[in-house]
């Protein structure tokens, strides 16, 4: 049986982890590498980096993190952030990445994920979603959830599938960084929208939380970030508590 | 001992090399190239692919001579070869994905899509998925039964003759993921994103 997956996200900037886990033992807290091992040793079923750099002068280092890591984790292991051409794709899978996300780029240029799921296949191109409920529908959300672009996102999640997205990235951006939970109504919707695989993603808080993104919201993956850092919870004891669930894990 | 990974423009090898590097660390050379001889020279080769059944035919179709270099490789020398995803579904004689495109014709049979069953189940099949060994691969030496992998494909391999089948997967229907024909290996899943597990599968094969 398929299992669902659970995919600790770092956020990186200028090449160090902003958020992450915060272990007594860590060498060096900061180090991307250091902290995807941690998680990819604990049974992270993939790992994802948020790249988010602002200055376009230090946008190079994300290319050193992939190609260090990709030495070390021996997971799948997905590169999002400032993506915005074929060739940033082609750089990011030749460093390592197994799969790159695409967010504004998607939104602004569709034509990016067409192109890019042709030439490397379906199976790298995942597509984020940032989306903002209004009224009785989401609207879709581009650099960084800062610029409303007035689209619909149901509508949007199915293009982006006939575009070529091999899988769905949503975020709730009325979720995110609340830790009350996901948006079920958000990744049901898309989830029954679409015939590829939606990752959860936004408010996560508790373990419970993950269940919700599976059980009700029909996520195929769960991602989550600040529930893994600070040692708040392992990623085992996460799949640990799924399993108790009768949610079918990877353990 | 040298190990070749055949560099066809097949999309992104990086893992694959990365993976075997790590499991040959300095006693075995890994070599990746597309350049015949070296690839008639080598002891096993390693033939990755990602993207659609048709593009990587056409990419290996591209460089003069590789497909008559795989051949005399792996039927006239009987070498060990290992097919990654795509990679081993050109072993079949015949892929149905964008077009119907002829494989290398290794294992009688076909490549087709998953059926979905109207929905039920996501396609691409996606994630850590159960092996169920049915047959003793040299390969799996050490892997245990129902050990997990990760898979991301949306069309399986389906051969002919059943004795080839080395162990099948739990997605839709049982889905052949791994072969073994004498010298001639192939996993749908790959093991150079499969954790400690997946490494050791490399290693099985390094070590043929």
């Amino acid at each position: 049986m398929l299992k669902k997956r659970i995919i600790p996200c770092l956020d990186v900037k200028n090449g160090r982890v902003v958020k992450g886990i915060n272990f007594v033992d860590l060498q060096d807290a900061g180090d991307p590498v250091e902290q995807a091992k941690i998680y990819s040793d604990g049974g992270a079923d993939e790992i994802c980096f948020l790249d988010i750099t602002a200055s376009n002068e230090n946008r190079d280092t994300i290319y050193d993190v992939v190609e260090k890591t990709s030495k070390k984790c021996f997971v799948p292991l997905t590169v999002g952030g400032g993506v915005r051409s074929v060739e940033d794709i082609n750089k990011l899978l030749n460093c390592g990445a197994d799969k790159v996300s695409i967010n504004t780029a998607a939104v602004q240029n569709p034509e990016v994920v067409v192109e890019s799921s042709k030439k490397f296949g379906s199976q790298c191109i995942v597509v984020a979603i940032d989306a903002k409920k209004s009224g009785d529908k989401w609207e879709i959300f581009t650099h960084g959830g800062r610029n409303n672009t007035g689209i619909e996102t149901i509508e949007f999640a199915k293009k982006m599938e006939d575009s070529g997205a091999g899988e769905l990235l949503v975020t709730s951006m009325d979720r995110d960084g609340t830790q009350v939970g996901y948006d079920i109504e958000l990744m049901s919707k898309i989830s029954s929208m679409v015939n590829i695989p939606v990752i959860a993603s936004g408010g996560v808080g508790n373990l419970d939380h993950l269940v919700d993104g599976i059980k009700l919201g029909k996520a195929s993956a769960v991602l989550a970030a600040s529930i893994f850092h600070y040692g708040k919870h392992s990623v085992k004891e996460a799949k640990e508590y799924l399993d108790s669930k009768g949610i079918p894990v990877r353990i | 001992m040298k190990v070749t990974i055949v560099d066809y423009d097949s999309g992104n090898i990086s893992s694959v090399i990365n993976s075997f590097k790590e499991v040959a660390k300095d006693k075995v050379n890994i070599e990746v190239t597309s350049d015949l001889n070296k690839i008639k020279s080598s002891d096993k080769v390693v033939l990755p692919g990602q993207g659609s059944f048709n593009s990587c035919v056409d990419a290996l179709n591209n460089i003069s001579g590789l497909v008559d270099t795989l051949n005399e490789f792996a039927i006239n020398n009987k070498k060990p070869l290992l097919g990654i995803c795509v990679g081993l579904q050109m072993f079949a004689d015949i892929g149905y994905e964008e077009t119907e495109t002829k494989g290398l014709g290794w294992i009688s049979g076909k490549v087709s899509k998953i059926d979905n069953q109207n929905g039920k189940y996501k396609l691409p099949h996606i994630g850590w998925n159960q092996i169920n060994i049915v047959k003793d691969s040299k390969i799996f030496k050490g892997i245990e039964n129902n050990s997990h992998m990760y898979f991301v494909h949306s069309y399986e391999i389906v051969p002919e003759d059943k004795n080839v089948v080395s162990a099948t997967t739990d997605y839709s229907s049982n889905i052949v993921c791994s072969v073994e024909k004498e010298n001639i290996f192939g996993t749908q899943f790959h093991p150079e994103k499969s954790d400690k597990i997946g490494l050791k599968i490399i290693d099985n094969f390094i070590n043929l």
